[in-house]
């Protein structure tokens, strides 16, 4: 079925299938984490129902996206040695250490309390409970920030050398750590999963109040998830900015193939809005391009030169059409998330917040729109690295392991029907516990918020709790 | 310089090691009992079984992401050469674990394709054991190394050899999970579970030593560490605490101990590891590659130590702390879901 096709290709195709499957559930997961404690904590701390009751509502659909998001990671830690051999054997001196700490302080610290806060409360107390939901949250967070590092690093390596062997060698572990990418990536990284996890429950709250005006959670959810896309949305799109900023002075080529510049204006470049890029005549067809706009925007100067892709040697070039794409995408998404966000804004100024149906239509349908943001996002960033894998320093194609091609073409199948089935089934999981409406825990119903200590049996299965046709 | 060098790449040898053991200690169990679900006679007994682990699997199998993760950062060489070697078993492997992990959570949220999650969660544990088997027996055979990279063919892996030490560790596993099971839970589940863990426990016994008195023709510098003198005084201890061992997981199950077996079966275990351990040193990728010329280079060996050393204490701490939380015998009527 795959035959004709190389190894390299097929391990990069592999590649990117299970990180893009898997990025799908950090970007949910880090922001429903930090959404489940500040639920927590307002319940504690108001002692109103209703964000108990989101609390036992998003806890179930976490847990579900959590352990997808634990198998999918781990055959990502596996597979730069599986697939990619020399390039661990190469790059390991460096990133091996930074990802070691990712499992060291995060990974270990959202496993251990990842029970308590699952299945704890009545054990350990509301405090303990607060306490380890807030720590599965940091996890998270301290978790995006060892990979990304990683990943910035080898975007643009730092603090390093090189020995004999073709190895990277530690030099200076903050230079490394802190690489020039870094702090832009792991902004925008953090600031996409806190709105793609707005744009669900926006979604999810909206969903019930279509069918419900009145429902107490659907309306409390609908109208936190605003506010973050309102507030949240102008950092994201000033974040990703300066992300590229920085990288029109780091990775001159990924900007150019993101712009379709293939040739350099001299006097000021226009930003292509949409074309359609021919990489056999080296131009883009079709572009609907605004004058001198891209130097205003990458250089802060109507006139200010910018360099295209003809000064780039063919072999360094990166595949132009896709990243032209995506980022558009990207791009494309974010501002239709300001879009929804303002009109919120709008909406709930005029007190109509609840009442909206366009508006609720519309976050329905804006619910996955994150997932779409940041998979087209990371598509940008990893095609505009090729071909290298540490950006000008080794290429792709001799990273790879000493592997036949019909081992990484099996491997591969077997994860896409695999991925394919689990994940959908999990999806379809999450999505029936979306639609169900949200309700009071037995134990608030029954005794009030208060009650704690090991003595309360927790909710059992009850057959009845699923959805009808089950 | 060198001098530090060498330490440090030992020292780190050590901690790897460690990693793996723990693994095996906390996940065996975890994964013995996915592979012990078709032994389990009414749903209401999955539920319990399933349950005494759901608080703690993730952070069992943590262990084995620092077991992989470690190697990648401090011995490079042998993670760039062990993981081609053993690509199926791994990949293999990995799908399993997919499977298994899964089924936690899915297996309450339906009733239709309750049994696809409970086949998901045996199939799962099972195979991801296998695989873990025959990887080990598939390191202690040899793997063939060409410059800095492996050598050999992508079946290699196979041979009667790995196939027996896979099956070892299913049994093994099982053991572990029928013991953990006595301990555990309590009435017609516990008592099942000791009935199974006595037949469990010969097999294993006999897979020991199939395995124990192959091992050291696969290689003649195994069998001098172990038969020759003076390696042999060395090396005796190991058996006679596995006789200790033994005695005392037999006596725990007749007479009815709870939590005797579980700790019997985890140190037969720790007594075997130590055993491969013997074997191995000073090689990491026997028979050619060793400990010191796989090591990352000394600055990655520091930095990565100095946080192990702060973190990993706080990780044994705070996950004793998760056990802690959910001791004692699990009631059939407290569903973690
Ligand atoms: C820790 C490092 C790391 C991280 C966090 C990511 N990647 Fe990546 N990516 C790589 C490390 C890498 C790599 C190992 O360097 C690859 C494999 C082959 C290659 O060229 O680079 C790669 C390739 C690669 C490719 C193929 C590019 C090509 O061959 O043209 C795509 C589409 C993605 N990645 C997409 C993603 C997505 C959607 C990510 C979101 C999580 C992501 N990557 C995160
Ligand atoms: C190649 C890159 C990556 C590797 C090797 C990797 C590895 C892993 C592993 C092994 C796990 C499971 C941890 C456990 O056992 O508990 C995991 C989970 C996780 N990863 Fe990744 N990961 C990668 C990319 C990313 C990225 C880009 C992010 C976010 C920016 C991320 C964030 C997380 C988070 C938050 C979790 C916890 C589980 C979850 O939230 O679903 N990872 N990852
Ligand atoms: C409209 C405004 C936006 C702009 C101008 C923008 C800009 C960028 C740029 C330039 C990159 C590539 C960075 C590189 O070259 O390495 C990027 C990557 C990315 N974008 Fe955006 N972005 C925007 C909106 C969004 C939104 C709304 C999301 C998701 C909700 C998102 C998620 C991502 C992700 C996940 C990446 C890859 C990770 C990274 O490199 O930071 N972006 N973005």
């Amino acid at each position: 079925m795959l035959s004709g096709f190389s190894a390299e290709i097929l391990a990069r195709v592999q590649f990117a299938f299970t990180v893009s499957f898997h990025i799908i559930f950090p970007a949910f997961s880090i922001g429903l984490a930090s959404f489940l404690a500040v639920l927590n904590a307002l319940w504690l701390w108001t002692d109103n129902q209703v964000y108990r009751i989101l609390f036992d509502f998003w806890k179930k659909i976490f847990a579900i996206a959590f352990g997808m998001g634990v198998v999918s990671g781990i055959v990502m830690s596996y597979q730069f040695g599986t697939n990619w051999s020399v390039f661990s054997d190469l790059a390991g001196p460096v990133i091996g250490p930074l990802m070691a700490y990712e499992v060291l302080s995060a990974f270990f610290l959202e496993a251990g309390f990842l029970g308590v806060m699952l299945f704890g409360r009545e054990r350990v107390g509301n405090g303990l409970h607060m306490f380890a939901t807030g720590l599965v949250a940091f996890g998270t967070l301290i978790s995006a920030t060892w990979i990304l590092s990683v990943n910035s690093w080898m975007h643009t390596p730092a603090g390093y050398s090189i020995n004999e062997l073709g190895q990277f060698i530690p030099e200076d572990w903050w230079a490394i750590v802190f690489n020039p990418s870094f702090p832009y990536r792991l902004l925008h990284m953090v600031l996409a999963a806190y709105l793609t996890t707005a744009f669900v429950v926006a979604g999810v709250g909206a969903w019930h109040l279509l069918h419900n005006k009145a429902d107490a959670a659907g309306r409390k959810m609908f109208s936190m998830a605003m506010w973050m896309a309102l507030l949240v949305t102008p950092l994201q799109i000033a974040a990703g900015d300066f992300h590229g900023i920085n990288t029109l002075e780091h990775q001159p080529q990924k900007i150019m193939a993101m712009e379709g510049h293939y040739d350099s204006h001299p006097e000021g470049a226009p930003l292509i809005l949409f074309g359609i890029p021919n990489p056999d005549e080296k131009r883009i067809d079709y572009a609907i391009e605004i004058p001198k706009l891209s130097s205003l925007i990458l250089k802060h100067d109507l006139n200010a030169p910018l360099a295209g892709l003809d000064t780039i040697p063919d072999e360094d070039e990166p595949p132009v059409a896709i990243v032209f794409f995506s980022f558009r995408i990207m791009v494309a998404i974010g501002f239709a998330m300001l879009g929804v966000g303002i009109w919120g804004g709008v909406q709930r100024y005029r007190k109509r917040l609840y009442d909206s149906t366009w508006l609720h239509r519309t976050a329905v349908l804006m619910a996955p729109a994150g997932f779409v943001a940041v998979l087209a996002g990371w598509i940008t960033t990893e095609v505009g690295r090729q071909p290298f894998t540490v950006y000008g320093m080794l290429r792709t194609s001799e990273s790879l392991s000493p592997i036949a091609a019909p081992a990484v073409a099996t491997s591969l199948i077997a994860f896409i029907i695999v991925y394919f089935f689990v994940f959908g089934a999990g999806t379809f999981y999450i999505v029936r516990l979306m639609i169900k409406t949200p309700q009071a825990p037995d134990d608030l119903e029954e005794n009030g918020p208060t009650r704690t200590a090991g003595i309360t049996p927790v909710q059992q299965l009850d057959d009845s709790h699923l959805a009808p046709g089950e | 310089m060198p001098d530090v060098f060498f330490e440090l790449s030992f020292i780190w040898a050590g901690l790897i090691a460690f990693a793996v053991l723990t693994y095996v200690v906390l996940d065996g169990f975890d994964l013995g009992i996915g592979i012990l679900f078709p032994f389990a006679h009414t749903h209401k007994d999955r539920d319990v079984m399933m349950n005494s682990v759901a608080p703690v699997w993730d952070g069992n199998e943590t262990w084995l992401v620092l077991g992989g993760g470690g190697l990648f950062a401090v011995f490079p060489l042998a993670y760039a050469i062990v993981m081609p070697a053993l690509y199926m078993p791994i990949i293999l492997m990995l799908l399993a674990l997919v499977f298994r992990g899964v089924a936690f959570e899915y297996r309450w949220k339906t009733v239709r394709w309750r049994g696809v999650w409970d086949t998901a969660f045996f199939g799962g544990s099972t195979v991801a054991a296998l695989c873990q088997g025959i990887a080990l027996g598939a390191l202690v055979q040899g793997i063939d190394v060409d410059g800095r990279a492996y050598g050999g063919g992508w079946w290699d892996w196979l041979t009667p050899f790995s196939i027996t030490t896979g099956i070892a560790v299913v049994v093994g596993y099982a053991l572990l999970g029928s013991t953990w099971l006595v301990m555990k839970t309590s009435g017609a589940v516990s008592h099942h579970m000791r009935d199974i863990a006595k037949p469990l426990a010969i097999v294993t016994l006999v897979f020991i030593a199939v395995v124990s008195l192959w091992t050291p023709f696969q290689n003649a510098e195994y069998f001098g560490r172990w038969f020759n003198w003076p390696g042999t005084l060395y090396t005796s201890p190991v058996p006679i605490a596995l006789v200790v061992a033994v005695f005392l997981l037999f006596q725990g199950l007749a007479t009815g101990k709870e939590t005797t077996p579980f700790l019997a079966a985890e140190a037969i275990f720790v007594l075997a590891f130590i055993g491969i351990g013997i074997s191995f040193y000073p090689h990491i990728v026997p028979p050619s590659l060793t400990i010191v010329e796989a090591a990352a280079p000394d600055s990655s060996l520091l930095f990565t130590l100095v946080g192990t050393l702060v973190l990993v204490p706080l990780i044994l701490i705070y996950t004793t702390y998760a056990y802690w939380v959910f001791r004692g015998k699990i009631d059939p009527d407290e569903g973690y879901h």
